[in-house]
C-alpha cells in the first residue's frame, strides 16, 4: 500500500473486523430492532438489541456492507454488552464527534479500539459507512426511551 | 473522421475536466454511464447564449427573443437527427430520461390502462424505468409484470410470446443496460409487442449514447434519453413520440407556453410538442445538448461505437486476468456496450472505489438504480467501469493496477 492515507483508512484491525465480525446473528430474545440502510449505495444493517432495565443485555447485528460499515458495526457490538443505556448513548455521540473531524474525540481513548476508524473521517463520502451502525444505535436508544417515556440516566 | 484517424488522446484535449490530477494522480474518469464530461464546444455553446442571446423563447418580438428561440429550435432539429425522428415536432425536451418516462407513465398510461390491464417491463431496467410504472400500475390497477434475466444478464426472450398477452398494454424497456452494459434486442421485442397491440417505450439512457438510434427502424412508440450522458448538460432530456401518440395524449403539466387559448373555466392546448413544454424550458441546456449533438455528429457515432469495442475488447482481456475478479453481463462483445461491472474478492465495491479514486481513477459503486439487477445475481453492490469516447487503453491499465491496490489490501 503506497498511500499513508489509505493505510490510515484500512487499518488491520479494521480488516479483521470485517472478515471476521463479531456478534454477526440473529438476535431471538430482541426487544428492539433497527434497520438502517444507506440507500444510496446499498449498505444496510439491522442491529438486535436485548435492553433490560438501564443497560443493554446483549447486542447482535446483521447486514451487509463494505468494511467500514461492517467493521464499525461489529466493534460497536462489542461494547454493547452489558453496556448501561447512557453509556451505550454517549459512546455513540462520542463516536459521532469523531467522525466529524473532532481531534479531541478523537484522542478519548473511551472509544477503545473504535479509535481505528479515525482515518474515515478523512474520507467525506465514507462518513456516513463508519456511523451506520451508531445511528441504528442512537435510533434504538430514542426508541427505549420514548417506549418507557423518560430519559437515559 | 475516418475509423483510421480516430485518436482518444487528441479527443480527450477537447474535454477541459480530463485535463487534471486527481489526489495527485491524473484523472482517469471511468464513470460515463453515470454522466459523460462536457466538451470544450458544449461549454462554449451555453457561454454564447447567456453572454449574447440570453432571452424567453417564442414569446418575444425583439431581437434577443428570436435568437434565443433560434438557436433553441435548431437544437431540437438536431436531437431529431441524431435518433433520425422523422419530425422534429416530436421532440420534446424533458429534464432527463426519468421525466420523460413519467411523461409517458402518466400523460399516456393514466388515460389508456385500466384494470386488469398489464405492463410489461424486465428485471434489467433502471429504477427510472421501474418506478413510474409501478406508480401507474397502482393508480389504474394494471398489473406490472417481468421479463427476466439469465445468469449472463441477458433478456430471456423464449417466452416472449407466453409474457405477452392481449391485455399488454405497454412494453418499457431499455436498449442498453446501464448497469451490465447489456444491448437488448428492442426491435424484436417491439414487433412482438406490435403483435399484440401494445405499444412501447424504450429507455435510451445508455443506448442514445453509445450506438446508432433510429427511431423509425427500431419501430418503437417513445423513445427517452438525456443529455448529459451525451456530452450535454445536465437538466436536459428528451422524449421523442410518435406525432399520434403525442397528438392524442393529455398534456402533463399547465402553465405558458403549452396554451393556446386560456378561458376562464378552460383552456386548449398548443399543438405537440409544446403541449408538453408548460414554462420556461431549460433553453441553455437544449442549446448545450444541441451543440453535443454537433460535436459527436462531428466525430460519428460508428467511429465512436468501433472505438469503445476496442476499448471493451481490451478491458475485458485485462481485467479477466485479476486474480478473484468476477464479471457481470454478457460474455460476447457483441452483446454488451461500453460497461464493466465487477466485483473483486472479498472487497467490497466501496472500498475498491475509494482506493482506485486515491489513485486518480473514477469508478462507480452501488447498485447503479438497478436493484433487481443486483438481487439478481445475489449481490448488494458491484464496482462498475464505463467507458466512451475519450477513453485509452492506458486509462484501462490504471484500473488494472489500480485493482492490483485493491487486492494488497484486502488480499
Amino acid at each position: 500500500m503506497n498511500s499513508p492515507q489509505l493505510s490510515s483508512l484500512y487499518q488491520q484491525l479494521i480488516l479483521e473486523h470485517y472478515r471476521n465480525p463479531r456478534n454477526k446473528e440473529e438476535l431471538d430474545a430482541k426487544t428492539v430492532e433497527i434497520h438502517m440502510a444507506n440507500p444510496v449505495c446499498g449498505d444496510e444493517i439491522r442491529l438486535q438489541l436485548r435492553i433490560e432495565g438501564d443497560h443493554i443485555a446483549e447486542a447482535k447485528f446483521v447486514g451487509s456492507g463494505c468494511s467500514i460499515s461492517q467493521a464499525a458495526v461489529s466493534m460497536m457490538t462489542t461494547r454493547l454488552q452489558g453496556a448501561k443505556l447512557v453509556d451505550a448513548d454517549a459512546l455513540a455521540k462520542r463516536f459521532t464527534e469523531m467522525m466529524h473531524g473532532d481531534e479531541i474525540a478523537a484522542q478519548d481513548k473511551s472509544l477503545g479500539d473504535l479509535r481505528a476508524l479515525e482515518g474515515v473521517s478523512k474520507f467525506p463520502v465514507r462518513i456516513k459507512c463508519a456511523l451506520l451502525g451508531f445511528d441504528a444505535l442512537q435510533e434504538a436508544l430514542k426508541k427505549e426511551v420514548g417506549d418507557v417515556g423518560g430519559e437515559l440516566h | 473522421m475516418t475509423a483510421a484517424m480516430y485518436d482518444p488522446v487528441r479527443i480527450r484535449k477537447d474535454f477541459p475536466t480530463l485535463e487534471q490530477t486527481v489526489n495527485g494522480k491524473p484523472l482517469v474518469y471511468l464513470d460515463n454511464a453515470a454522466t459523460s464530461q462536457k466538451p470544450q464546444a458544449v461549454l462554449d455553446a451555453i457561454d454564447a447564449y447567456y453572454q449574447r442571446d440570453n432571452a424567453n423563447v417564442h414569446r418575444g418580438i425583439h431581437e434577443l427573443s428570436r435568437r434565443a428561440t433560434l438557436a433553441y429550435e435548431e437544437a431540437r432539429g438536431k436531437v431529431a437527427g441524431w435518433i433520425h425522428a422523422p419530425d422534429e415536432s416530436e421532440i420534446i425536451w424533458t429534464r432527463g430520461t426519468t421525466e420523460a418516462i413519467n411523461l409517458v407513465a402518466i400523460g399516456w398510461g393514466l388515460d389508456n390502462l385500466s384494470e386488469g390491464d398489464e405492463i410489461l417491463i424486465s428485471v434489467l431496467e433502471h429504477h427510472a424505468n421501474i418506478v413510474p410504472w409501478q406508480i401507474l400500475a397502482a393508480r389504474t390497477k394494471a398489473t406490472l409484470r417481468y421479463l427476466e434475466l439469465d445468469e449472463q444478464g441477458r433478456l430471456v426472450l423464449d417466452d416472449l410470446e407466453s409474457v405477452l398477452t392481449d391485455r399488454t398494454r405497454v412494453v418499457a424497456i431499455s436498449h442498453v443496460s446501464n448497469s451490465l452494459g447489456t444491448i437488448n434486442p428492442v426491435k424484436e421485442i417491439t414487433r412482438a409487442a406490435h403483435a399484440v397491440g401494445a405499444i412501447v417505450l424504450v429507455d435510451g439512457a445508455q443506448g442514445a449514447v453509445h450506438t446508432r438510434v433510429d427511431v423509425q427502424d427500431l419501430g418503437c412508440d417513445f423513445y427517452a434519453f438525456s443529455g448529459h450522458k451525451l456530452c450535454g448538460p445536465t437538466g436536459i432530456g428528451v422524449l421523442w413520440g410518435r406525432k399520434d401518440l403525442l397528438e392524442a395524449m393529455s398534456p402533463v403539466q399547465g402553465g405558458g407556453e403549452m396554451i393556446h387559448i386560456v378561458g376562464r373555466d378552460e383552456s386548449s392546448w398548443a399543438a405537440v410538442p409544446q403541449k408538453f413544454e408548460a414554462g420556461t424550458p431549460n433553453i441553455a441546456g437544449a442549446i448545450g445538448l444541441g451543440a453535443a449533438v454537433d460535436y459527436l455528429s462531428q466525430i460519428g457515432i460508428e467511429n465512436i461505437e468501433a472505438h469503445e469495442k476496442e476499448i471493451m475488447a481490451y478491458a475485458m482481456g485485462r481485467l479477466s486476468e485479476v486474480p478473484g475478479i468476477r464479471i457481470y453481463g454478457p460474455t460476447s462483445l457483441e452483446e454488451r456496450s461500453a460497461v464493466i461491472s465487477f466485483t473483486l474478492g472479498d472487497a467490497h465495491p466501496h472500498d475498491i472505489s475509494t482506493i482506485l479514486d486515491m489513485d486518480g481513477v473514477a469508478v462507480r459503486a452501488g447498485h447503479h438504480c438497478a436493484q433487481l439487477v443486483m438481487k439478481h445475481f445475489g449481490v448488494s453492490a458491484t464496482a462498475r467501469a464505463s467507458f466512451y469516447l475519450y477513453t485509452t487503453k492506458e486509462d484501462v491499465d490504471r484500473l488494472v493496477d489500480g485493482l492490483g491496490q485493491v487486492t494488497a489490501i484486502f488480499g
